[in-house]
């Protein structure tokens, strides 16, 4: 179990994403892989303003389509080069977000979700209509994937594969450094109590807003990557089944937690191709496993495992107080990350 | 003027049917505190028993309309033991997946069962009727008194029955109504039971004019949150008054503005109210945001 934690950890898992492609039969399954770790990018995002500073937002899919429209209306229709049309995806909804946030941060608990829930439906009724520019229910086509950068070429799904993989790498590094930083000891003071963290000296409207543009750039990026990978959008992207699935996958993995997303959007993704008989019904199973998940394993698979740890570790801490000296209190538990 | 009335009898029409939803989801929120996401998914169960009902077993539409409401609100009380029971000392994260978790499992069941394609109930009472010179489909004029009736009855039950009053008591004060001998696991139920009910009802009787399909709760159940939110979560007569403003602010705006964007207005209302007061329109003191 050693050899999983930290950073040997992260090697091991980053070197068999590297060697992945060679024991996958076909090209469906690199490009079924490429697009879980697309989901897993927004996953990750959803799980910083949702895990880590505690709203429960329900837009993250509208974010994750505005950022894939951007790319498609861009690349499509003003012909605008692919990378750069991918940096203004980024660009346009963190702007996006920060008003959103602006508005819906201010609100608490429920009436936040509920709020997000009504965002999320103005941008896909906005998408679904809006034929001018979004082309409506046709949704938009002939997308190009990405060009080469320099040597790079990534027109084969091999190489799409590798891009995407790059970039969830980069994805994670940078959510690494987030969690870890005081601006991520900020977010989690916020959800743990908002009150507490405000007497704390933490600015709470810039901090959520922050976590919030932040968690919606991972989603805007991740709808650009699926535009040049599926190369097709239409306005069911935006509808919130998606923001569903990412849920389902946050929660599988561990809310919360550095790994969680990955392995849930993995685990979740896997699941869903085995059960490929079901099709539309899969809901049929994952809902209810879903709901017993959130009763008997409400941390998810990476969340509980590392709850077990620190109980463990705990537990031999107090053991080897009572076998030394009983004088010194033991250090407060810390929250690890995975 | 006849343009006029007619917008203004589609209004009643939908604020009907929006109200009656949203009583469901308020009655449940003001006990619960729990925002009931697969209050849509029952809403939509509702309408396809219903439709199973008349189409596959031949039963008036009537007795389609309480097999419905019986089915449902059977439904509705399982979601309740099965998954909000045990939850109930959960942080309110999730509750709120828990409902997902079911509004999932109830759609795709439906789709499961009848596929994704739309269906049409049918109705006996689909004559044009001519009220004070005015021509109206009888059905929408059904569901008006079929909607506001229910309301004066529920009114009436939770001011007038000893049962009722538990449930107000509850959800004015928790702790309390079990101080008293409340049971709040058996209110919980019934306020489950109430809710599901309320929700299917709304369905058979809006299905006739519109269509039968797994998705079709996302709509209402999302402009239902709308209506509570403006009448002021857990509030009874805020549901009523809200549904109303909702149900008349889409059947004019998609008249003189435009149809695409009618679905719209009830989000771009609720996202102006909530820009300038963040804890809701009437929102009772007290009352938990």
């Amino acid at each position: 179990m050693r050899l999983l934690e930290g950073k040997t950890g992260w090697a091991l898992l980053a070197a068999i994403a590297l060697v992945f492609p060679l024991f996958a039969q076909n090209n469906y399954l690199i490009s079924v892989a490429t697009q879980t770790f697309i989901m897993a990018i927004a996953a990750l995002g959803l799980n910083l303003i949702t895990g880590y500073t505690g709203q429960f937002n329900l837009a993250h899919g509208a974010f994750m389509a505005v950022g894939a429209y951007t790319v498609g209306i861009l690349t499509v229709d003003h012909q605008v080069p692919f990378w750069i049309a991918f940096l203004l995806a980024g660009c346009i909804t963190a702007l996006l977000g920060y008003f959103v946030g602006l508005l819906s941060l201010r609100l608490k608990g429920h009436y936040f979700s509920i709020f997000t829930l009504c965002v999320s439906y103005i941008m896909f009724l906005l998408i679904e209509k809006w034929e001018s520019l979004t082309h409506g229910p046709v949704g938009i086509m002939g997308i190009p994937s990405p060009p080469g950068i320099g040597p790079l070429q990534f027109g084969t799904p091999l190489s799409q594969y590798y891009l995407v993989l790059a970039f969830l790498v980069l994805g994670i590094w940078i959510m690494a450094r987030i969690v870890r930083s005081l601006l991520g000891r900020s977010f989690m003071a916020v959800r743990n109590s908002d009150l507490l963290a405000e007497a704390l000296g933490v600015d709470l409207m810039r901090t959520k807003t922050l976590s919030f543009v932040l968690s919606v750039v991972y989603a805007g990026f991740a709808g650009a990557l699926y535009a040049g990978q599926v190369r097709f959008l239409g306005p069911d992207l935006a509808s919130e089944v998606v923001t569903f699935d990412l849920i389902m996958f946050v929660l599988v993995g561990g809310v919360g937690t550095l790994l969680g997303p990955l392995v849930g959007t993995v685990l979740v993704t896997y699941l869903t191709q085995s059960l490929q008989f079901l099709q539309d019904y899969r809901m049929v199973v994952f809902g209810p496993v879903l709901i017993a998940l959130i009763i008997f394993l409400p941390d998810g698979l990476v969340g509980t495992w590392l709850k077990r740890r620190a109980r463990r570790a705990d537990a031999r801490a107090s053991a080897q107080q009572a076998a030394t000296a009983p004088t010194v209190a033991a250090p407060p538990e810390g929250r690890s990350h995975a | 003027m006849e343009l006029f009335f007619q917008q203004l009898l589609n209004g009643l029409t939908v604020g009907g049917v929006y109200s009656l939803v949203a009583l469901g989801l308020t009655l449940v929120y003001g006990i619960l505190h729990v925002p009931n996401f697969a209050h849509g998914a029952f809403y939509m169960a509702g309408a396809f028993v219903g439709y199973y009902f008349m189409t596959k077993l031949g039963l008036n539409y009537w007795v389609a309309m309480a097999g419905a409401a019986a089915v449902v609100a059977v439904i509705a009380m399982l979601a309740d033991r099965l998954v909000f029971h045990p939850l109930r000392n959960a942080p309110e994260l999730h509750d709120m997946i828990a409902a997902i978790g079911i509004l999932l499992f109830l759609e795709a069941g439906a789709q499961a069962m009848f596929g994704a394609d739309f269906h049409r109930m049918p109705t006996p009472y689909g004559q044009i009727v001519e009220v004070f010179g005015l021509t109206a489909p009888l059905q929408r004029l059904l569901i008006i008194a079929g909607a506001f009736s229910l309301m004066v009855v529920l009114h009436l039950f939770l001011t007038r029955t000893v049962t009722g009053s538990t449930i107000v008591a509850m959800a004015q004060d928790p702790k309390g109504a079990a101080l008293v001998g409340i049971d709040a696991t058996r209110v919980k139920l019934l306020v489950f039971a109430i809710s599901g009910a309320l929700a299917a009802i709304a369905a058979v009787l809006y299905a006739p004019i519109n269509l039968v399909y797994p998705a079709m709760g996302h709509l209402v159940i999302t402009k239902a949150f709308v209506i509570i939110i403006l009448g002021g979560m857990g509030s009874f007569p805020g549901a009523i008054v809200g549904g109303l403003i909702i149900g008349l602010a889409e059947s004019f705006g998609g008249f003189y503005f435009s149809t695409d964007y009618k679905d719209i207005i009830a989000f771009v209302l609720l996202v102006v109210i909530l820009s300038f007061r963040p804890q809701g329109l009437f929102t009772p003191k007290g009352a938990r945001a």
